[in-house]
């Protein structure tokens, strides 16, 4: 087995064990611990398609984030409400249930990363991170000021949306959601990776000229890398949502974006389990030294300038040594 | 009609004041190599990036088998059949060897990549692979780093995409460059094979293998094209002995 497996092995059934761990000791805060880090990890994996394989520095992914979190609380909402969302030309009505909401915010995620990223992605460097930021500020501002959904106070979900055959206010069965979601996510992001397309996208991030030489459009390949992985992000945002049963503006925020990068940088760029790494780390560092000081942040920045500096692979790459990247053989 | 499969038709472009490509035409018949030899700076590099569409020109036009491609970028180009060598070896460095000799094989196939099946399994695009990697003799470096290979070796693989891509025109910019004479002799034997399955537009500062392999050799000067012509009667040319084979002997 390779090294890099190993760890990626040892990651996932630790990633078990510690909310089973606290289902045996009746611990239910350390289980939602566990489930925020699978759901942000998801997150970071969607972004790891676009920013480890693709090379795409989007600091928009709260975007995704955002509106995968307001497609499940607006459908709450409403379902809560037992108002519709329209009556005419036909009638839609809110809804509780997971699988619909997810399919929205698949859907809604993909299309925005389908209008942002045609336009973002003709630019490139700092100008793509520009664009980008500012694509994810402009849901932020909007969602503040649109008072029907909450505006800057924003929106509970009052119970959690349910899922067919599952107690999703059961702690546990909710993580075994999220955790099954996550490993479907890690699953399609390898497919991707070794495929054509995740070959020529890899080859793109390290030498444009040589993919359209062979007659590839790089565009092309980074626009569908983006819709991908927003979509990803997006479903990431509407588990977000049910876990805190809450949605507000700051999804949207420039912080969430940085938040995901963070977990895709410090868990390693372009290796598979990087955010899933990143992501643990980080919420053991909230839980850890936020108990210690309010300004942890701190830390954490000397910790990611450590990483960027002398651990470009992040932690995965600490562990499992060089190369593993796309994961060709 | 001619029978050229590339056709250049008075491309002009400059930088400012200085002429990089002065009203050039040359043509590309099938089954020879066209050699184009000029000094440093005549502007060589210049006109291959015009040809493979990476570079716009001020004037004139681009013809590929018949079509007039000069409105196409590098990426339409390329579909329709230019297979481009560059001058600095342009490689995805952190792919293998063979990684980046399938993407050759992948783009040949002129559609959008997959995104669900394992590529490196595709026996079809491993074998156009191997097959172009053995021919220019890195067949026992597929498993290598493209990082890790030597700079002769990286201009070897060049030529390997290019051969994936099965073109019907080579675009060849100073693939012999860093060679060394060994390496040098290998991939003359192998350029004047190559040139029965697509003519090559050569630009090669290697005067020995240029006499060698070419059949019609151009010279190109401040961006100009003074000459064209058979080794023979370039050699012969007074022109160009003054203005670059005497100045290469001096060197
Ligand atoms: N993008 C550019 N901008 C300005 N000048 C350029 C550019 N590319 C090439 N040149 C100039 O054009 C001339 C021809 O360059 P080049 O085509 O690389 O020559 P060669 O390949 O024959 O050595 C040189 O003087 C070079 O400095
Ligand atoms: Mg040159």
């Amino acid at each position: 087995m390779r090294r890099e497996t190993l760890i990626n092995t040892v990651l996932t059934l630790g990633l078990l064990a510690v909310p089973l761990a606290a289902w045996a000791m009746d611990e239910p805060y350390t289980i939602t611990l566990a489930t925020k880090v699978v759901i942000l990890a998801l997150a970071g994996v969607g972004l790891n398609l676009a920013l480890g394989l693709g090379g795409l520095v989007s600091l928009g992914h709260a975007m995704f984030f955002g509106i995968g979190g307001y497609a499940a609380g607006i459908l709450a909402s409403h379902a809560q409400s037992y108002d519709p969302i329209m009556e005419w030309p036909f009638l839609i009505e809110g809804t509780q249930s997971m699988p619909v909401i997810w399919l929205l915010a698949i859907v809604v995620s993909a299309l925005v990363a389908l209008a942002t990223g045609a336009l973002s992605l003709r630019t490139s460097g700092v100008y793509f991170i520009m664009i980008t930021l500012a694509f994810g500020q402009m849901f932020y501002y909007f969602t503040i000021s649109w008072p029907a959904y909450g505006g800057e106070d924003g929106l509970s979900i009052y119970v959690r949306d349910r899922f067919p055959g599952l107690n999703t206010l059961d702690p546990m069965h909710f993580f075994g959601l999220c955790f099954a979601l996550l490993m479907l996510g890690l699953f399609i992001v390898a497919r991707i990776s070794r495929s054509g397309f995740g070959l020529a996208l890899n080859a793109a991030r390290q030498n444009e000229a040589r993919v359209r030489a062979v007659g590839i459009e790089p565009y092309r390949l980074r626009l569908i890398a983006f819709v991908i992985s927003g979509a990803i992000t997006g479903l990431a945002g509407a588990l977000y949502a049910d876990l805190n049963r809450f949605v507000s503006p700051v999804m949207f925020s420039w912080q969430t974006s940085g938040e995901i990068m963070i977990f895709v940088i410090l868990g390693g760029v372009a290796r598979l389990f990087g955010p899933v790494a990143g992501a643990a780390l980080f919420i053991i560092l909230e839980e850890v030294l936020g108990g210690v000081s309010d300004y942890w942040h701190i830390y954490l920045g000397a910790l990611l300038l450590i990483v960027v500096l002398f651990a470009r692979g992040g932690l995965i790459g600490l562990l499992a040594g060089r190369n593993g990247g796309g994961g060709h053989d | 009609m001619t029978e050229s499969l590339l056709d250049i038709r008075g491309i002009s472009k400059s930088f400012g004041a200085l002429k990089a490509s002065d009203d050039v035409s040359l043509d590309l018949k099938q089954g020879e190599i066209h050699a184009l030899i000029g000094p440093n700076g005549a502007g060589k590099s210049t006109l291959i990036a015009q040809i493979a569409g990476s570079l716009r020109p001020d004037s004139g036009e681009v013809w590929l088998e018949g079509r007039n491609v000069t409105h196409h970028d590098t990426v339409a180009r390329a579909n329709a059949g230019l297979g481009r060598t560059f001058q600095i070896s342009s490689l995805a460095m952190e792919d293998t060897v063979l990684q980046n000799a399938v993407l050759g094989a992948l783009g040949a196939r002129h559609r959008v990549p997959g995104v669900w099946r394992p590529v490196m399994r595709d026996s079809d695009l491993r074998a156009t692979a191997i097959e172009a990697l053995r021919e220019v003799g890195l067949e026992e470096f597929a498993h290598f780093r493209t990082a890790d290979l030597s700079h002769g070796q990286r201009r070897q693989l060049e030529v390997a995409v290019a051969l994936t891509l099965r073109p019907h025109v080579f675009l060849m910019d100073e693939p012999m460059a860093g060679l060394g004479a060994e390496g040098s002799a290998i991939l003359v034997e192998f350029l004047r094979n190559l040139k029965s399955r697509a003519p090559i537009l050569l630009v090669e500062h290697d005067m020995d293998a240029v006499f060698q392999l070419a059949d019609r050799i151009s010279v190109l000067v401040y961006g100009r094209i003074i000459a064209t012509g058979s080794p023979d009667e370039i050699r012969a040319n007074r022109e160009v002995r003054e203005a670059y084979l005497g100045e290469e002997d001096e060197e």
